[in-house]
């Protein structure tokens, strides 16, 4: 897809090549302005956002090396796209800028057709970046953002100990049967807001959403300190949540809902799965399956909120916790210990 | 054979990619902006900085390679490549291309 009205910074010392390349990029739709040195423009970068920087490499002051340098040590300008637009000699210095984090190389003088499609594919991979950082925002606090992308979001994964989560919306698919399309979707929305609010306070990510039902994890991508108090916290408030959201519904003359949780604690396997183009962060193993068949079971327990006995164990007596005995839950090989955490009684 | 002055099929690209009167502006730029680049070469020379001469010299090729003025853009990759030269007398011929360059491009734009 062509990207139309692009924010562009060219730094070139020639003003003949400023002109030239500006021109082009006018051409091309974009917005453009310049520099005629590395300092100017990195002064700029600095001071107003760019979408992709054409940078020549041999400038007074500050050459293109030390800025790309400057670039890559920056967190808030790193992925900022760069096209190098050098007639330098020598391959070696292809090798360099590209190493240095230059996306692309373009040998002066500048073909404008071979230049519109690398400027097109540049900031086409500037947005999916773009995207792909929003959606970790959306899913995510801001420390767990940045540690994603301090990470290059590799997708290789590992073993941490987490506590996982699962909760949704109990009789979810006779509600959609009441209700227009509209409200759910409203409901669906504000259910979401809420969940995803009590979760990311007590420092946990929402990874997945399908439907009515969320997954949760709670010590990765970033290590937790007591990841397991943090889970059973957030959904103590997810409940108050939906305590105070059901006021709302009831004063409309809507049916107030109710929501399940289940957590585990214990080790899983966490990391991207997917493609480069898109992936997603989750978490697979035991405990995942324990997190999931827990919440299932808080329909016959009659319970809001379950358990395993790894967190009962973390949350000691922090927080009221009753014991269910021991269950056989579908899936899982050894019967699991189960219990109800409520909310401590106030005095 | 030796290069030519101006090849035509460059020219004619940049008119065709960036417009006519652009490439006038453009032709007026680089008329403003040899002169000080020869003149930064023949002060790198004389203060023996084999760098800026250097740097001079491949800022004049990139210009010369815009417009297809091969000839000048030959002689200019020469002397960034070559390293300081050791006398004065290098420069000569890299002028006369320039002149030459120039005198053609100024007709082009009025063509």
């Amino acid at each position: 897809m062509a990207e139309r009205g692009a924010r562009l910074l060219v730094a070139d010392d020639n003003k003949v090549n400023r002109l030239l390349l500006g021109r082009n990029l006018q051409l091309q739709g974009h917005v453009v302005a310049s520099a005629e040195n590395g300092r100017i423009a990195l002064e700029m970068l600095r001071r107003e956002p760019f979408d992709l920087l054409l940078l020549d490499m041999e400038m007074p002051e500050m050459t293109g090396f030390e800025v790309l340098a400057q670039l890559a040590a920056d967190p808030e300008l790193r992925d900022l796209p760069v096209i190098v637009t050098s007639s330098l000699e020598g391959i070696a210095h292809v090798v360099r800028c590209i190493e240095l984090g230059a996306d692309d190389y373009l040998p002066k003088p500048v073909n404008p057709v071979l230049l519109k499609a690398r400027i097109d594919s540049s900031l086409e991979k500037k947005r999916l970046r773009d995207q792909q950082k929003e959606l970790v925002k959306r899913f995510a606090t801001s420390e767990v953002a940045r540690d994603l992308q301090d990470s290059g979001f590799a997708l290789g994964g590992r073993h941490v100990q987490a506590s996982v989560m699962f909760a949704d919306i109990r009789g979810f698919t006779a509600l959609v049967e009441q209700q227009t399309a509209e409200e759910t979707i409203d409901l669906l929305n504000a259910y979401y807001t809420l969940m995803f609010d009590a979760i990311s306070a007590q420092g946990g990510v929402v990874n997945q959403m399908i439907g009515d039902g969320l997954m949760a994890i709670f010590g990765a991508p970033l290590p937790l300190a007591d990841h397991a108090i943090a889970s059973a916290r957030a959904a103590l408030d997810m409940i108050e949540m939906i305590e105070l959201l059901n006021v709302e519904r009831t004063a409309l003359g809507k049916r107030p809902i109710r929501i399940g949780i289940g957590i585990a604690s214990g080790e899983v396997i966490a990391g991207y799965t997917g493609t480069q183009q898109r992936a997603t962060y989750t978490c697979v193993g035991d405990t995942v399956n324990r997190a999931a068949r827990l919440e299932a079971h808080t329909k016959e327990a009659h319970r809001a909120i379950l358990v395993d006995g790894a967190v009962r164990a973390q949350i000691g007596e922090r927080l009221p916790a009753e014991a269910l005995g021991t269950v056989s839950l579908k899936g899982m090989a050894a019967p699991v210990e189960v219990y109800a955490v409520t909310r401590p009684s106030p005095r | 054979m030796p290069a030519p002055v101006i090849d035509a099929t460059v020219y004619a690209d940049l008119q065709a990619a960036t417009g006519a009167e652009f490439v006038i502006e453009l032709v007026q730029t680089f008329f403003e902006e040899a002169p000080r680049t020869l003149g930064e070469l023949q002060a790198a020379l004389a203060d023996g900085s084999a760098e800026r001469f250097r740097r001079a010299a491949h800022s004049l090729k990139t210009n010369a390679l815009t417009f297809g003025a091969t000839r000048l853009a030959d002689h200019a990759r020469a002397l960034e490549l070559g390293g300081l030269p050791d006398d004065a007398s290098a420069l000569d011929a890299l002028r006369t291309a320039y002149a030459e360059a120039a005198a053609a491009l100024q007709e082009m734009t009025r063509g």
